[in-house]
């Protein structure tokens, strides 16, 4: 790898290993083909500009921002659900003060935007969207309904499986994750080209939650864990000249 | 140190998807002006603009943007620079990320201060592009051209040098402070994203 030299030392953060993130060009995606890059990215170590990153969210996380159920006069419906979790690094340090961001579609599994077309009824209970900062032991909660899985047009009879999107902020703007949750047993995952853009089996099912009976309420809701792990800092320190 | 085991690669990135709007880039929660009106620096308007591989204006991507203040340094605790962080004394709001989505015609415009040099790197801005149809956020830099420091900046060497072109933003002659900068997702003048 080329060196930069800026004159100030600075930790790496590792990168995540091959086969472990989708490529930008997925052809069974077909949204993916006019929008990838097809000149190779220019590999790029580490400056400060990299390993640091916006420290924030607390300003704009309202108290019942993580009960995506209780932002209207009455109840969505749908099956009510707790999604919880740690966000860690991957050093297994957990990352606190992160900030979550979170949308996803009603329980017929139509979101509530002017470009979803699908004829699903909106539920005017239910706005499909929610926030919340990690705690110090990088844990968060939210509660919401289960969304439905919903059509598109990539390919004949495609179906998204269920699923919730997360937007989660790390230490470092590369850290910064897209991602999305998925239910497990879903039988669409097999269909999904979103889902299987993710080559290494492993990392694909650490997208799928687990239904979890701890966090589970008697008589209330079922609750589903979903841990999500952030780029680290490399393990070995390395001097810069 | 012990090597990270299988639970321990990060979580894969998948698409923002077509809907992302309903939480991200609400007026809530953009962030189109970067800058106070008190924060010190050259205060500068950047109109971005995303096309696809047929030159077709991306109308539902989101930039993140990430930057030094004008001295140089960044709200961040890792920035062991020792410099004095301008807003910390004047301007408690600045922060240096901003947050803007496409619209119809694949523009969108980020007010902020024209950052300093970061250690010796020209001036740059850090962007981060989400879309429907990107599995992953593609990590691209904003160089402003004619800047002097850009000859020497360490990172836009790295860039062939037919390419470099597509890191600089060019100034609008008619209009002082304001800036275009196109971000070619695909094509004869793809930009250069960076794997970071
Ligand atoms: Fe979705």
């Amino acid at each position: 790898m080329d060196s930069v030299s800026t004159g100030v030392s600075i930790k790496p953060y590792a990168r995540p290993p091959k086969g472990s993130q989708p490529p930008s060009l997925y052809e069974p995606y077909r949204a993916t083909k006019k929008r990838a890059p097809l000149k190779p990215l220019i590999v790029l170590p580490h400056t400060l500009s990299e390993i640091t990153g916006p420290i924030f969210g607390h300003e704009r996380v309202g108290e019942k921002d993580n009960d995506l159920t209780c932002q209207h006069a009455e109840e969505p419906i749908g099956e009510r659900i707790i999604v919880s979790g740690r966000v860690l690094d991957s050093n297994g340090r957990p990352v606190p003060n992160a900030l979550i961001e979170i949308w996803q579609a009603n329980a017929g599994g139509r979101y509530r935007h002017v470009r979803d077309q699908h004829p699903a009824p909106l539920d005017p209970n239910f706005s499909g969207a929610g926030r919340t900062m990690t705690d110090e032991q990088g844990a968060y909660r939210f509660i919401t309904i289960k969304p439905g899985a919903y059509p598109w047009f990539n390919h004949y009879n495609a179906w998204r499986p269920a699923h919730v999107h997360f937007s989660v902020f790390g230490n470092a703007f590369i850290t910064r994750l897209v991602t999305q949750m998925y239910f497990p047993g879903d039988p669409l995952f097999a269909y999904d080209p979103i889902f299987q853009s993710i080559p290494d089996e492993r990392a694909r099912e650490r997208l799928i939650s687990k239904f979890d009976l701890e966090t589970t309420q008697p008589q209330w809701a079922k609750g589903f864990k979903f841990d999500i792990v952030l780029r680290g800092p490399e393990a070995t320190p390395f001097e810069k000249s | 140190m012990k090597k990270a085991d299988t639970d321990m690669i990060p979580t894969p990135s998948q698409t923002v998807g077509p809907f992302f709007a309903i939480e991200l880039t609400t007026e809530e929660h953009c962030v189109k002006c970067v800058a106070g009106p008190e924060t010190p620096g050259k205060r500068v308007w950047i109109t971005f603009r995303v096309l696809d591989g047929d030159g077709v204006p991306v109308n539902d991507a989101m930039l993140e943007t990430w930057q030094a203040d004008s001295n140089g340094k960044y709200k961040h605790p890792d920035d062991v620079q020792p410099k004095e962080l301008n807003q910390g004394k004047l301007d408690q709001r600045w922060l240096g990320f901003g947050r803007v989505a496409t619209g119809e015609d694949g523009n969108c415009v980020l007010e902020t201060i024209q950052p300093g040099r970061v250690a010796q790197q020209a001036p740059h801005l850090m962007i981060a592009v989400f879309a429907r149809g990107m599995l992953k956020a593609l990590y691209t830099r904003v160089y402003f051209a004619g800047d002097p420091a850009n000859d020497e900046d360490s990172v836009l060497r790295l860039v062939p040098a037919e390419r470099r072109e597509t890191l600089l933003a060019h100034s609008d002659p008619a209009r002082p402070g304001y800036w275009s900068f196109d971000i070619r997702l695909q094509g004869d003048y793809e930009t250069v994203f960076f794997d970071v």
